[in-house]
């Protein structure tokens, strides 16, 4: 065992989300999972779950994961009312059984909001963060045109900054824990790391009008300040980027209203 | 017999790719929007050529199975990027990056190609920088490096312990950027299940949408693979759990050859295997051996200890005491055999025995618990989750793990297969790290492939062929490809038998790692290659895969993936047999020097080997492109 002790095994109840497609109903279904150790991640007790499905015949239970070390952004689970999960700062595939404890009933369910309708039991689909993205969330820079990398010195401190948002994984757990269901700190994150950046002033104002645009007609709600979305952030991506993001907005829409050129003709995207 | 034309242009090393670059044909602008390039995969391969594609004027789709781009494989590598800067001062150069690179893969990877690799290698961090990658910078405001195993100058950019992240999330806003644009039509949630080859040359592929299990056909003018690696053939290793090989093995089995499959990188800094639930294992990066130093307890009485009990005296750091001039820099196929030694003398630490410590006792009174944060807190906080131990109040303890696969799809210098029209880029080809690649340069080969050379040489094969002329997707080639994935998951679905997916994969796994693991023997190989026939069969006779075809089905898809993973490690197993001889991370037990160092034989084996399948339980043929050393001598590796 990698851990120096081995605490004994504990046993708990799965009431897991089950819907077969996104045109029929859901409900909860209960499943045993028995005799498990401690140091087992939360995702390898579903893969022994499903395996247990499979052998009985019944069809497995489809979650979303990939890297399972916290950086691709993939796994998406709601555990017991809460994104991600009971831990501070890490994703459902970084949640260890021996956060919990023997004979638990554990709920788990998707990433609920209605920007990310549901594939398939606990699988949503969340390519509405994609669109944000292609409506903004870059620098046009084509390959080829770059300058000389140290020809422009950033600030550590600035460049540090910008680090702290582009550290966002993606994962929408900031949508699911919000009541409003705002995508605000996922585009903020973005609109914060390039923003921030003196590569990213020259679409600074364009950026930030198309991505919260595209935010708002991809049916998220607005953001009221509430900040459960930095609590159940794994990259405990902070709420001051919302504050950031709501100067940036508004300079970039006082700017567009007085002076329409400056707010639309620089950069190069769509 | 497959025809393996390498096409290295003529002329000095430093003047081919130059000289290269102006003799290849171009298709005129106006004409560029009528051709179409199918790109699969959207890692950093695959996304920096889709949008560098893309603005240069073709037209592009891009597939991911991915429900996103941003989640492909490489957003996990941690460590860094190589680039031939010289912002140290401290004596690098092109030539100094090819020749560590060419050293490192143990004289088994191109010379050319590596060149190329080594003069765009400073481009790339432009080109990262302009899109706004934050790398780690000094106080003074300009790019900050560190150092990376096999190498003696710092080259390597970062950014934090999340550097694949970032260039990845780079890449993604560019392909972004391109369909926001409308130039980059993207299909998430699409995996390619078969390559379509129309007279010989690649034209497109059948993908099977996996929200809706819809069967669909694109054609197109060349089709681009930057599918990533397969060493998920072992089950447990470093890769994110989707990464596969189905992709790169439909296409071996159109025609493509597969070069030097059995060379595998084990990586010796992971955290050690748990028990057998476990799904992966997780590396720590090699950038923690800059500060960390590997030791094991030099008496086999110690290994069950508390380690910070023992005492100084008691302690081997058997790699600063077997490669004083790299220390812990060693290279990871030379750190990892080391370490495997040491456990196999019976001074493993842990319960397993399988482990040996990474110590940062020494970094932390030299720089304090809060610089050694400061540089590798992540990897801490993740070493702390998953053991729920500190390592700055205990040393890690370490071992290693399947991490990286050199071998890939044959390409030749313009990164085109022996199929034209089939360009392979990325972890999926073979072509530049030899038989063990040096840590940091996955990211610079994905990079150079996608910004800097694919946007030239797929220019040169579509301006030999006619715009418009894409065969059409109900020809009949279209036609039996869509018939064939359909047929397989009819058949997984119709098989009804007792056994999850999973079951296979582990049993594979294990039979890898014992057999096609750290060391190899012929005996080993031999036996592998009675145990994975018979496990093909009985997965294809015993196999449960419940559910539907026309919904999400993830066994469905695992399905598939492990029938590849069973039959790629048949082909692993067999070409790691016929190389008799011991090279970078190919390690055969009968080939060593008397300390254990890998014995090549330039003669019989300074070649690659590239494989071409011959039919269905047919032996496949081994074909072989020479390696032509001019201008460096291929010679013993020392890291002394
Ligand atoms: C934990 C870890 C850390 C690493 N750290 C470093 C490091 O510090 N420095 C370094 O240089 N290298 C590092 N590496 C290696 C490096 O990350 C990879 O080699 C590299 O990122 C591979 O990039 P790629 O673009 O070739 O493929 P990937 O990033 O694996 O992308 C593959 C793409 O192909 C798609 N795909 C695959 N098959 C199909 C299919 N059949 N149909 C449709 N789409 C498909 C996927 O959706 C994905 O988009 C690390 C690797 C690991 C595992
Ligand atoms: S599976 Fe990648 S973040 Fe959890």
């Amino acid at each position: 065992m990698v851990a120096a002790s081995t605490p004994p095994s504990l046993s708990v109840t799965l009431r897991v989300w089950r819907q077969a497609g996104p045109k029929t109903l859901g409900q909860f279904k209960d499943y045993a999972a028995k005799d498990l150790n401690p140091n087992m991640s939360f995702l390898e007790m579903l893969d022994v779950v499903n395996d247990g499905l499979t052998i009985k015949g019944e069809e497995p239970i489809a979650f979303a994961h990939d890297c399972r070390e916290g950086i691709c952004g993939t796994c998406s689970l709601t555990i017991n009312g809460k994104p991600h999960g009971p831990g501070r700062a890490i994703a459902t595939c970084q949640t260890y059984l021996r956060s919990f404890r023997d004979g638990d009933i554990i709920v788990v369910e998707p990433f609920r909001a209605a920007a990310f309708p549901l594939v398939k039991d606990l699988v949503v689909d969340r390519t509405s963060f994609d669109q944000i993205m292609q409506a903004g969330g870059f620098i046009t820079a084509r390959a080829g045109s770059a300058p000389e990398a140290n020809g422009l010195p950033i600030a550590k401190g600035v460049a540090d900054l910008a680090m702290d948002a582009a550290q966002c994984i993606g994962c929408g757990a900031c949508v699911a824990a919000c009541k409003n269901a705002s995508a605000m700190l996922f585009v903020s994150a973005k609109v914060g790391h390039l923003g921030l950046l003196p590569q990213g002033q020259a679409e600074r104002d364009r950026r930030v009008l198309a991505m919260v645009h595209t935010m708002d007609e991809a049916g998220f709600g607005s953001c009221t300040n509430q900040y459960e979305c930095s609590a159940a952030c794994p990259k405990t991506i902070s709420h001051d980027f919302i504050a950031r993001l709501n100067r940036d907005y508004l300079g970039a829409t006082l700017r567009r209203a007085f002076q329409p050129e400056a707010a639309t003709t620089d950069g190069g995207g769509a | 017999m497959a025809t393996l034309d390498s096409k290295i242009p003529s002329g000095p090393l430093a003047d081919k790719w130059r000289k290269h670059k102006v003799d290849m044909k171009l298709v005129n602008p106006a004409n560029k929007r009528k051709y179409e390039v199918i790109v699969v995969g959207a890692g950093l391969a695959g996304s920096s050529a889709a949008s560098s594609l893309a603005d240069l004027g073709y037209k592009v789709k891009c597939f991911v199975f991915h429900d996103s781009p941003r989640r492909a494989h490489s957003i996990a590598a941690q460590g860094g990027i190589n680039a031939a800067k010289n912002y140290q001062n401290d004596g690098d150069s092109v030539h100094r990056l090819f020749y560590d690179t060419i050293k490192g893969g143990d004289y088994r990877a191109r010379e050319a190609n590596v060149h190329r690799l080594a003069e765009v290698s400073a481009n790339i961090i432009d080109q990262c920088v302009a899109q706004g990658v934050p790398f780690a910078r000094e106080y003074g405001g300009l790019l900050a490096n560190r150092s990376f195993g096999g190498a003696q100058v710092s080259r390597t950019f970062y950014a934090r312990g999340q550097t694949g992240q970032q260039l990845l999330l780079g890449a993604y806003s560019a392909l972004s950027r391109t369909v926001g644009q409308g130039l980059v039509e993207l299909h998430p949630n699409s995996e390619m299940l078969d390559l379509v080859v129309v007279n010989g040359h690649a034209k497109g592929i059948i993908v099977r949408n996996l929200k809706t299990g819809a069967i669909t056909r694109h054609a197109a003018d060349a089709v681009i693979l930057a599918t990533g690696g397969y060493g998920n053939v072992f089950n447990l290793s470093t890769y994110a759990r989707q990464s596969n090989a189905t992709a790169i093995w439909r296409a071996y089995k159109r025609g493509a050859c597969m070069a030097n499959p059995c060379y595998t990188q084990i990586h010796p800094t992971c955290i050690p295997v748990s028990g057998d639930y476990q799904s992966k294992l997780t590396l720590m990066s090699e950038s923690l051996r800059n500060d960390g130093r590997i030791w094991a307890p030099k008496k086999k009485d110690d290994a069950k200890k508390d380690p910070n009990t023992i005492a100084e005296a008691d302690r081997d750091y058997f790699l600063e005491r077997l490669y004083p001039s790299f220390g812990n820099l060693a290279p990871r196929d030379i750190a990892s055999r080391a370490a495997k030694r040491v456990c196999d003398e019976g001074r493993g630490a842990g319960a397993s025995g399988l482990g040996v410590y990474l110590d940062f006792s020494d970094a932390i009174k030299r720089l304090g618990e809060n610089g050694v944060r400061e540089r590798y807190g992540n990897l801490f906080a993740i070493y702390h989750e998953i053991t729920a131990e500190s390592g700055y109040k205990t040393p890690m303890r370490i071992y290693p793990a399947v991490h990286y696969t050199m071998g890939g799809l044959w390409v030749d210098y313009n990164l085109m297969s022996n199929v034209p029209g089939l360009f392979v880029l990325g972890e999926a080809n073979f072509s530049d790290h030899g038989a063990n690649r040096l840590g940091a340069s996955a990211l610079m080969q994905g990079l150079a492939d996608g910004y800097f050379v694919i946007p030239y040489t797929v220019g040169d094969y579509l301006a030999g062929q006619k715009a418009g002329s894409r065969p059409s997707i109900d020809s009949a080639e279209f036609k039996a490809a869509a018939e064939n994935v359909t047929g397989m998951s009819q058949r997984f679905l119709g098989t009804k038998g007792k056994q999850p997916v999973s079951h296979f994969h582990k049993r594979l796994g294990k039979i890898m790692w014992d057999h096609c693991g750290m060391a190899r023997t012929k005996e080993g190989l031999e036996s592998a290659l009675q145990k994975l026939p018979a496990l093909r069969e009985e997965f294809h006779a015993t196999v449960n895969v419940l559910g539907s075809g026309d919904t999400l089905n993830q066994s469905l898809e695992q399905a598939g993936r492990v029938a590849d993973f069973i039959e790629l490690g048949e082909l692993m197993c067999r070409d790691a047999l016929t190389r008799e001889e011991s090279c970078g991370g190919h390690f055969r037990e009968e080939h060593q020097y008397p300390d254990g160092e890998c014995k090549r034989d330039d003669e019989q084996f300074g070649h690659v080997a590239a494989w071409e399948f011959q039919g269905k339980d047919k032996t496949p043929l081994r074909n072989v492109e020479p390696l032509n050393y001019e201008f460096v001598k291929m010679s013993v590796r020392n890291y002394k």
